[in-house]
């Protein structure tokens, strides 16, 4: 293979690359330090005359391998676009020229910047290899969606109207869920163009039940089977090449493979008992699920109270019972859609009971959103409903109904409001699976010195709980049976721009499982789920790596004879994209990889790589780098900058006029998991003063793209201290912090503060 | 990028902002053809104007950056900036879409290299940041705009700066002879993801925006907040006198028959957030946030609480009457406390109107037959045919239900061109 690999250069001299450096001395660099056979210049690199003359190398000339040294990798990314070859760009741009005064004194360290960037890129390209897909993947357009209420079955037909077949497993006997148990609908949208200004008006109402109809369709329609009365008892595989054991309550199984999954499991209501102050034990006091099946039993007739039947005359609703609360037992959230829920019930008494009948809704701060949800509170109003600003105490009880007693927090006193009828508006509940992180997040929770001696008995009480949460899609995963929750119990998203990332590649949670949502919501939400179920399938078949590195096809592999089986990686990948195979061997399954390389970066003995990017391609970089000697006064320190934030924001501040350290090196990461303790040993060992790694922050409210590797490199770099006393090197030669991309005066000021570490503790004496 | 190729299984997108992005993004990684429009010289829309998001306080330009590498890496997605969609004829599966391109004045040569910029004098209000600082008339609209190309302002064309820019680029990237052009291109579906505009405050009269120096907008504090923003990301006032004691009105616009109906969804959030960069900033700082109701959605509702055990602020519930200055131009907010109806006369140094989000499109101008509601937001409906809402065109939304609701747009697109291919087989 080797025999086959040409290498090429390319500089650039425009924007100003050409007057501020010695492109000569580049070009000798290239071909001298980084055994470029050929290296050639343009003075506008990005033309279509410069693109020419690289595709010209390429197709002509039989070049395999491209060193591009001209702006950030950043820039001009259309043009320098020749996927058929390995490529690697130096930054000249953004990373020398405008991160350097343009001074006679900084001319040599400017020159010598350069001169690196050149040596790092062509031993970045030597060690890369054009990403070829693996063989492994196959495209299987067959969707599975798990539960068969209003989300599952908008997820069916959306996929299914798309041309890729369905299948739905749903464990009760019928399609539905809890949305074919409602009365009516609230209504999913506003008043209609040209509705007046003013009172009776015409303004939504609650729509009739449709779920009937949905049903139809989904029976009739020939690309969607139907399991009922079934769960899914194991899921094995990868994007792709799903394999799910569909098991009915009879016992019997059958094996299915799919392209991709959508969990619409749905929710439970909470459960009443757990609040005895608000009368959840009086059969007038009703939650607000348990007052759909009264309503439907009336018909279109009036509702009854549930204790002597009498028709009721007066009813009050008790908004976020149990919710919103810190209480022990209650829901520290809301569910977001109880006060539309109580409208709509409300109206319900105002069409079968009567305009006379009395509806209260007390509430703290009344929840309708949007367009819909503020017509939906006026046509309340315009429906005579009452809405009062109350701080609910208890619901007592002497006889039949009920009294609350709450402080009106407008007129600022207490009253004591009798009713026929009350009614809870309770918060819902996940369906979710066991966290597969319980145990992590309980852990993290804890200073760290406590949590080595704290872990077992979380351990133990994690199995505990889980052992009455049933699993939803039994995954045969190494990292655990289900989706992640993000909190309380969700299975959400924790990335405000991608709603629907996952840490299961090629699964996506919909519907109340993901966030508390009503119908309107949970069908559109089961539409975007199905949208990117039917794109894991399609880009598994070409290979392709899923969000955020779309179109990537490399693929980690490993080096079977230097595996010590010591399962880092296994354990460590922040998408449970690894197992184990029988032998123990780590066994990774490429459609469920996001190409993060946290994987790379934890393995002790450096066997794993990617084509386009592994220890080779960084640490040759670092290597490459000339190290002029002790008594030079030209520290060299190693910036590793993940290629997302850090690595933008030092671009930025490029670009707006800030300065860069003359003794940096910045080596873009793909994550900082990703970075190897190896990188970080030998760049001491060969010399560096000092290394700064930038990545995303972490905690609660990370913002790592790969979830954990922002993590996981702060973890292991905690114990770097230890090698560089066996150096005797100074602990803060090496420093991890969270750069975020806003930080554009920060990331160089960071750097510039390692200068300054340097200049107090002295040179490495490592520079050979 | 004038020239499109296009067919009837393209999807066309109308705006770039994260919901436009989003739909074309999901659609093209997913094997589509697809042709985005947007009116601005580059991508993100408002969200690229924001400081961080809430509950996360992460921040918007993190996100974009994916966003935009994805667009970049994508050889199935087209993008077309400074253009209009005029006019969309024919039938689901059969449009043809007619695109108006304002003249940039730059080609694709453009390197970035800012040399037009050094170069010209003339100077105009930062549309990037609400008009609180000044921009030059060759310029790159913010430091991440994709595509990273330069504008000439059409206001120098003719002028002697506007010869300046052209004689300082290498790169025969300056073209004064771009005029408007016009191109037409056939799609199959069409995602409507043209996003909201700031009510214009000024219609409040009570509040006296248009009159009072320290009254200002909540997109305009959040420009402030940011450190690549007007003040440095300092929160001051006009006068430089730090702004320690902020209030926020909430609903100023919304919820209000004599403005907006509806609810802005956005705004409550978008000012517990604001809360942070304030207390952030000063020790010493003093918040009133002044509600109607605290909309803090679910899980939101965690967000509220942390701000609301914040000492130093303070929730009254009350619509604020008006705002009157004293003599030192220090706003005064005036009105009645509903819990317990007590008058109240509250002076800070600063008040940020929670201005609600409005259709960027107004009802008469939409280039389609669309079904749209009172509100002016496009409704799901079959008379729409092949043209689907994506984000913010479709209801007031955040950045998270907005790129949702986006998601499911694309494949409602995606559904239309795959009925195309298959009957084209």
């Amino acid at each position: 293979m080797a025999d086959d690999k040409k290498f090429a250069g390319f500089i650039c001299t425009g924007c100003g690359i050409g007057e501020r450096l010695d492109a000569g001395q580049l070009e000798t660099t290239a071909k001298r330090d980084g055994k470029m056979a050929s290296c050639q210049q343009h003075e506008m690199l990005c033309s279509k005359e410069g693109v020419q003359l690289i595709r010209n190398a390429i197709d002509n000339d039989g070049a395999t391998h491209v060193m591009i040294a001209a702006c950030s990798r950043r820039a001009k990314v259309e043009a320098f676009s020749f996927p058929d070859v390995a490529m690697s760009r130096a930054n000249l741009r953004e990373g020398v020229i405008w991160a350097r005064p343009d001074t006679d004194e900084a001319r040599e360290t400017t020159q010598d910047m350069a001169d690196d960037y050149i040596r790092m890129a062509c031993a970045e390209v030597k060690f890369m290899t054009k990403p070829k897909v693996s063989g492994e993947q196959a495209l299987n357009k067959t969707i599975l969606v798990v539960g068969g209420g209003v989300t599952g079955m908008t997820a069916a037909l959306e996929t299914a109207a798309a041309g890729f077949p369905v299948h739905i497993v749903e464990k009760t006997g019928a399609l539905g869920g809890w949305a074919a148990k409602w009365h009516k609908r609230i209504p999913g949208r506003a008043a209609a163009d040209g509705v007046a200004n003013g009172t009776n008006v015409d303004l939504p109402m609650p729509q009739d039940n449709d779920i009937a109809d949905m049903i139809a369709a989904v029976e009739a329609n020939e690309l969607i089977t139907v399991h009922l009365n079934s769960t899914v008892t194991k899921t094995s595989g990868a994007p792709g090449r799903f394999s799910a054991d569909i098991t009915t309550e009879s016992g019997g199984t059958a094996t299915e493979n799919f392209g991709a999954i959508i969990q619409a499991s749905g929710w439970k209501e909470f459960d009443a008992s757990a609040i005895p102050s608000l009368g959840s034990s009086n059969a007038d006091v009703v939650s607000n699920v348990e007052l759909e099946a009264l309503a439907r039993e009336a018909g279109n007739g009036p509702i009854k109270r549930p204790s002597d039947g009498k028709e009721v005359k007066s009813v009050v609703f008790v908004q976020n019972a149990g919710q919103a609360s810190s209480a022990e037992g209650h829901l520290p959230y809301h569910s977001g859609i109880g006060d539309l829920i109580a409208i709509k019930q409300a109206m319900y008494f105002k069409a079968q009971n009567g305009k006379d009948c009395d509806t209260t809704i007390l509430f703290d701060n009344l929840r309708t959103p949007g367009a819909a949800g503020e017509d939906f509170y006026r046509s309340g109003q315009q429906q005579m409903v009452i809405f009062s600003k109350g701080q609910v105490g208890d619901v007592t009880s002497s006889g039949n109904g009920a009294t609350v007693n709450f402080k009106d927090l407008i007129l600022d006193e207490d009253v004591a409001l009798q009713a026929d009828l009350v009614v809870l508006d309770l918060g819902m509940v996940p369906n979710s699976g066991p966290d597969p992180y319980a145990v992590t997040v309980a852990l993290e929770k804890l200073p760290l010195k406590e949590r080595d001696g704290k872990k077992a008995e979380i351990e133990a009480q994690v199995a505990a709980a889980s052992v009455s949460i049933e699993s939803i899609l039994n995954l045969d995963y190494r990292q655990g049976t289900d989706l992640p929750h993000l909190s309380n119990g969700f299975t959400d998203s924790h990335f405000i721009c991608f709603p629907y990332e996952t840490r299961r590649t090629g699964i996506y949670a919909c519907g109340p499982v993901r966030r508390p949502m009503d119908i309107k919501q949970a069908q559109d939400d089961a539409t975007g789920a199905a949208m990117k179920a039917i794109q894991a399938a399609v880009n598994a078949g070409q290979g392709s790596s899923a969000h955020p590195r779309v179109g990537d096809l490399s693929y980690p592999s490993f080096r079977k004879e230097g595996c010590t089986q010591c399962k880092r990686c296994t354990v460590e990948c922040p998408f449970g994209a690894i197992n184990e195979d029988e032998k123990r061997y780590p066994q990774f399954n490429e459609s469920r990889c996001r190409r993060c390389g946290t994987c790379m970066g934890a393995c002790p003995v450096r066997v794993i790589s990617f084509e386009n990017y592994s220890i080779d391609t960084v640490g040759q970089q670092i290597k490459a780098v000339d190290m002029p000697d002790e008594f030079s006064e030209k520290p060299r320190i190693l910036v590793m900058a993940c290629e997302n934030d850090a690595y933008p924001a030092l671009d930025q501040a490029a670009m707006s006029g800030q300065e860069i350290s003359p003794w940096a090196r910045i080596v873009p990461v793909r994550c900082l998991g990703s970075v190897s303790l190896s990188w970080v040993t030998d760049a001491m060992n060969s010399g560096y003063d000092g290394i700064v790694m930038m990545g995303c922050q972490r905690g609660d409210d990370y913002q790592c793209h790969f979830v954990r590797g922002s993590a996981m490199a702060a973890e292991r770099m905690a114990k770097v201290g230890d090698t560089l006393s066996t150096l005797n090197l100074e602990p803060e030669r090496v420093v991890v912090h969270e750069v975020a991309i806003t930080d554009i005066e920060r990331a160089p000021r960071l750097i510039k503060e390692m200068e300054e570490v340097v200049e107090k503790v002295g040179m490495s004496p490592f520079k050979f | 990028m004038t020239e499109v190729v296009a067919t009837n299984e393209t999807i066309l997108v109308v705006g770039g902002g994260i919901s436009g992005m989003t739909a074309a993004l999901e659609a093209a990684e997913t094997g589509k053809k697809v042709v985005l429009v947007e009116k601005r010289p580059y991508l993100g829309g408002r969200v690229s104007q924001l400081y961080k998001y809430f509950p996360k306080l992460c921040h918007p330009t993190c996100g974009l950056e994916i966003n935009q590498r994805r667009a970049k890496m994508n050889p199935n997605l087209t993008i077309i900036t400074m253009a209009e969609v005029t006019n969309i004829e024919g039938e689901a599966g059969a449009y043809t879409a007619t695109v108006k391109l304002a003249p940039r004045f730059v080609n694709d040569n453009c390197t970035g290299c800012g040399d037009c910029g050094k170069a010209v004098e003339a100077e105009f209000d930062d549309e990037y940041n609400y008009g609180m600082s000044k921009r030059k008339g060759a310029y790159l609209p913010h430091v991440m705009a994709h595509p990273m190309q330069y504008v000439i302002d059409p206001r120098i064309i003719g002028t002697d700066d506007a010869q300046k820019a052209k004689d300082a680029c290498k790169y025969d990237a300056v073209d004064l002879e771009m005029t408007e052009r016009e191109i037409k291109f056939p799609a199959g579906a069409v995602v409507w993801a043209t996003g909201w505009q700031p009510y214009d405050a000024a219609k409040i009269q009570p509040y006296g925006y248009d009159r009072f120096d320290n009254v200002i907008t909540n997109v305009e504090f959040e420009r402030m907040a940011d450190p690549k923003g007007p003040t440095g990301g300092r929160i001051v006032r006009k006068d430089g006198k730090e702004a320690k004691n902020v209030a926020f009105i909430q609903c100023a616009g919304s919820r209000d028959r004599n403005h907006l109906y509806h609810c802005s969804r956005i705004c409550c959030m978008a000012s517990l957030k604001q809360t942070h960069y304030v207390v952030d900033a000063y020790d010493d700082a003093q918040v009133t946030i002044y509600y109607i109701d605290i909309r803090a959605i679910d899980r939101f509702e965690d967000f509220y609480q942390t701000v609301k055990a914040m000492d130093n602020v303070k929730f009254v519930k009350s619509k604020v009457a008006n705002v009157i200055t004293d003599k030192d131009g220090n706003p005064i907010c005036r009105g009645v406390d509903t819990e317990g109806y007590h008058r109240y006369e509250n002076t800070h140094d600063l008040v940020v109107l929670a201005t609600g989000m409005e259709p960027s499109v107004a009802k008469g101008d939409f280039p389609v037959d669309i079904v749209i509601n009172r509100e002016g937001f496009i409704e799901p409906d079959a008379a729409n045919g092949g043209v689907f809402a994506a984000g913010s065109a479709s209801d007031a939304l955040d950045v998270n239900r907005a790129v949702q609701h986006a998601t499911g747009a694309a494949l409602k697109a995606i559904q239309v061109v795959n009925r195309v291919a298959r009957a084209e087989g």
